[in-house]
């Protein structure tokens, strides 16, 4: 074999620490390596050139690439081996920059490292075979699972551009956090006005299938080729009937139901239709609170409906739907913040939540727009908004900035003085963080023109005191204690992601960081991939973000998609499990451990029993290699060869 | 932190890392990104996933002379691939009860959990298991041993293939 290393300085990544000259004239003894050289960007366009200069020259037919972590730039160069005119599984990476350079500073230990770990690539790249890969069908369609604004963005754009979505949502209307908002931030733009048209474009769009009341249960195949289990729960009502007129909703006598859209601030009826600009605009029965459905009585609705479409005796079912690509759009939470017990731990009527603040600020909200204190209706004068509440706090397991909360509470005290002229509000803030177009004026406006007053600091206790709160904090800046009488406390609550998130993570095998948020492929390059081909990310699923940005990854993930249904046709990676019949002797234990049941029992021609691996639906775990007593079933370019080459470059064996 | 015994003379011990893709090479790679120091002892060998570890790859590189191997993967839960480490993590546990058998330490032998993001633990688990293989000292060459029993019996010395 002739085999060609590249040694990449990467600037002075690698070169700063690592002798790379060094490693290219050691790596150029190794055996079957023929060209050695060291470049200072191997990734550039020079780099590459000089790597299919050299398979030409001097007849290549493998190359190691020294530089960073595969996972960075192993398709880059298997691109480049190929248009060399290799086989692109020709090639092996060595990983000296963040396994080397990047935390070691000795360099004579990282020059003598980074060799070894060439010499390793090497020994694994001459037990490789070429692979290749196998075309396979596309189902050019689209599942967007939430409907929160990103998903509503990504469904819409991948609609547009031709592609069949359904969008799965978990609610019984799409809008997600958005539409319980009153306004943006920072143009004071009517939440749903903005929103709303959105929603009623992904209703009539013809391309776009709703699956509202539903859910993702379980998601099995591949890039190109899922299939998605959705359960769509019972809302004891025919949809295809109902018109949405609300003459049940006047009617329900089950008035204590509560009310999620409305951030549990008043009650609504067993059923409802959660918000006037709902969509689809259909009622549901919320069964746990309908009396027809606990205690067998009532039955009102069904009596009064015009078109006769309730249904008590509608089931959940389960929908199978074939899709191609997933975008997951999964939302946040809010923090809960009973963990404050300082802040009287969610039990002191007038100490509300960001969200709460804004349905009473919102004219379709419980309170017709009129901001009114929920202990006694009052109409509050003083009103106290507290940043940071399960942000920025690892006391609280909440190390992360959530981002926008900065901006909506300087929103909400912008509307505030807007409802009530006569109000004065106060910020306890941390830190200002507003880096957005347009933030930064926005957050003063609300100091210069609203008169907001800004305390920085923590606030340390609140308690009712008569009828008003009495907050007590810190003004770091004065470098005082402060005390402030209160109507009415608005703490601004971080997120966390939407609850069942990590389960449907789970199903849909993307994994998620040390705070649950999706982990997108690389955090620079990737950010609405996963390493999961086929699967993207939009909106707070995957970190904290406000609504441009939300948006601008729904129009990227779809972007994404769009990217993966322009081929006719996909080609699959060839890195897949292989039985040799050779040595196959039928035992089936491979069958039964590979988790994706992607080995099935066959025949040879001469009918013995022999495993036989479905390339399209092996993941390429090589948990069968392990399980095979024979060594028949072999990983392709992580067979037991090329991984015990990699042992015996490090380890020589001692008898040969 | 002080960097392990021996690294920054030169005094490296023959340490091998079996990672698997999804889970701990990411979180090595993060802990590079991070630029979190660590002895420069490991080699680093990526699977796919753990259950892609075949125990006598690590019996093999113990008896070929590693001082250590260490295998990482995705926490219980997590696989990229469903079960793989629960298969890993019966074939591991399962090697680590026979290690003593054959004679070699089970002490130079260690599995563990790091996900993609928890460079800092990536960082401690390589510092503490190079400081512990540091600990231990170089391993016994059972290849002297050996040639010593095959010479004074009069057999051949056979020369395996590399091949299981
Ligand atoms: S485990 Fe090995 S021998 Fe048994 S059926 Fe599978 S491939 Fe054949
Ligand atoms: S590598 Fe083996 S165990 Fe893993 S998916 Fe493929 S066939 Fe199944």
């Amino acid at each position: 074999m002739r085999i060609g290393v590249f040694v990449c300085h990467c600037g002075t990544n690698i070169g700063g620490t690592v002798d790379c000259p060094q490693v290219a004239e050691s790596a150029g003894e190794i055996p079957d390596v023929v060209f050695a050289s060291d470049e200072m960007y191997t990734c550039s366009e020079p780099g590459q050139e000089s790597i299919v200069n050299a398979v030409r020259e001097h007849d290549l037919d493998g190359v190691v690439v020294a530089s960073c972590s595969p996972r960075m730039h192993e398709p880059t160069f298997r691109r480049a081996v190929e248009r060399a005119g290799l086989n692109p599984y020709m090639f092996e990476m060595a990983n000296i920059r963040e396994h080397v350079s990047w935390v070691g500073r000795d360099k004579k230990a990282n020059t003598r490292k980074a060799l070894e770990l060439v010499r390793m690539a090497v020994a694994k790249l001459r037990n490789a075979t070429p692979l290749y890969s196998d075309k396979f069908n596309v189902t050019r369609k689209l599942m967007v699972i939430g409907g929160g604004v990103a998903g509503i963005q990504a469904a819409l754009d991948a609609a547009d551009a031709g592609i069949e979505v359904v969008l799965v949502e978990r609610e019984t209307s799409i809008g997600g956090k958005m539409a319980k908002l009153d306004k943006t931030f920072p143009t004071i733009d009517c939440s749903s006005c903005v929103l709303g048209p959105k929603m009623v474009e992904v209703a009539q769009h013809p391309r776009i299938t709703l699956l509202t009341a539903s859910e993702v249960q379980d998601v099995a195949g591949y890039v190109g080729n899922f299939t998605v289990k959705v359960k769509r729960r019972a809302v004891y009502v025919d949809w295809d009937a109902c018109t949405g007129c609300g003459t049940c909703i006047e009617k329900c006598p089950s008035r204590k139901t509560p009310d999620p859209f409305n951030e549990h601030l008043a009650a609504t009826t067993a059923i409802n239709i959660p918000f006037p600009q709902a969509i689809p605009k259909k009622a549901a029965i919320n069964p746990e609170y309908c009396l027809h459905l606990t205690k067998g009585k009532c039955g009102v609705c069904a009596k009064v409906c015009p078109v006769g479409c309730i249904d008590f005796e509608q089931r959940d079912r389960v929908d199978e739907i074939e899709v191609g690509a997933i975008v997951v759009a999964t939302g946040y939470d809010l923090f809960d913040h009973s963990v404050y017990k300082q802040y009287g731990a969610g039990k002191l009527p007038d100490v509300i939540t960001s969200l709460q603040y804004e349905r009473l600020l919102n004219a379709s909200g419980p309170t017709a727009g009129h901001v009114k204190r929920p202990s006694d209706g009052a109409e509050p004068e003083r009103i106290v908004f507290i940043q940071c509440v399960g942000s920025r706090d690892r006391s609280k397991g909440r190390p992360y900035c959530s981002g926008f909360c900065c901006m909506y509470t300087a929103k909400q005290a912008i509307l505030t003085k807007s409802h009530l002229p006569d109000s004065q509000s106060y910020v306890f803030y941390m830190d200002i963080r507003s880096p957005g177009k347009g933030y930064d004026e926005f957050t003063r406006r609300a100091q210069e023109s609203y008169g907001a007053q800004y305390i920085r600091g923590r606030v340390s206790s609140i308690h009712q005191h008569g009828k008003s709160l009495v907050v007590r904090g810190a003004d770091t800046l004065a470098g005082m204690q402060v005390e402030i009488e209160a109507d009415l406390v608005v703490l601004a609550v971080g997120v966390e992601p939407a609850k069942g998130a990590l389960e449907l993570g789970g199903t849909l095998h993307i994994s998620a960081d040390s705070n649950g948020f999706f982990m997108e492929g690389h955090p620079k390059l990737r950010p609405v991939e996963t390493n999961t081909a086929g699967v993207f990310l939009a909106g707070c699923c995957q970190g904290p973000r406000d609504i441009p940005n939300s948006v601008s990854m729904g129009s990227a993930a779809a972007a994404k998609a769009l990217i993966l249904f322009s081929k006719a046709q996909l080609e699959s990676d060839p890195q897949v499990a292989a039985v040799n019949p050779q040595l196959c002797v039928g035992c089936f234990k491979c069958v039964q451990t590979c988790p994706f049941g992607a080995i099935k029992e066959s025949e040879d021609r001469f009918g013995n029993p022999k495993a036989e691996v479905l390339a399209s639906v092996c993941k390429g775990c090589g948990i069968c290699s392990v399980t095979c007593p024979h060594g028949a079933v072999q990983l392709n370019n992580f067979t037991d060869n090329q991984l015990l080459a990699e042992v015996n470059a490090i380890c020589p064996l001692p008898l040969a | 932190m002080p960097a392990s015994p021996g690294v920054d003379s030169g005094n490296e011990l023959r340490i091998l890392g079996f990672l698997c893709n999804w889970c701990s090479y990411g979180g090595a790679d993060s802990a590079g990104v991070a630029r979190l120091e660590q002895p420069t002892d490991l080699r680093i060998i990526r699977t796919p996933c753990t259950g892609r570890i075949d125990p006598l790859f690590i019996v093999r590189a113990l008896i070929n002379g590693a001082d250590g191997v260490l295998v990482s993967g995705c926490h219980p839960g997590d696989c990229h691939y469903v079960e793989g480490n629960f298969h890993a993590r019966r074939r591991l546990e399962t090697l680590k009860r026979i290690l003593p058998v054959t004679g070699i330490n089970p002490d130079r032998f260690m599995y563990t959990w790091v996900s993609a993001s928890e460079s800092g633990r990536w960082q401690e688990v390589v510092r503490e298991f190079t400081a512990r293989i540091h600990t231990l000292g170089p391993a016994p060459r059972m290849s002297d041993t050996l040639t010593e029993t095959l010479a004074a019996e009069g057999l051949p010395m056979q020369a395996t293939n590399g091949v299981k």
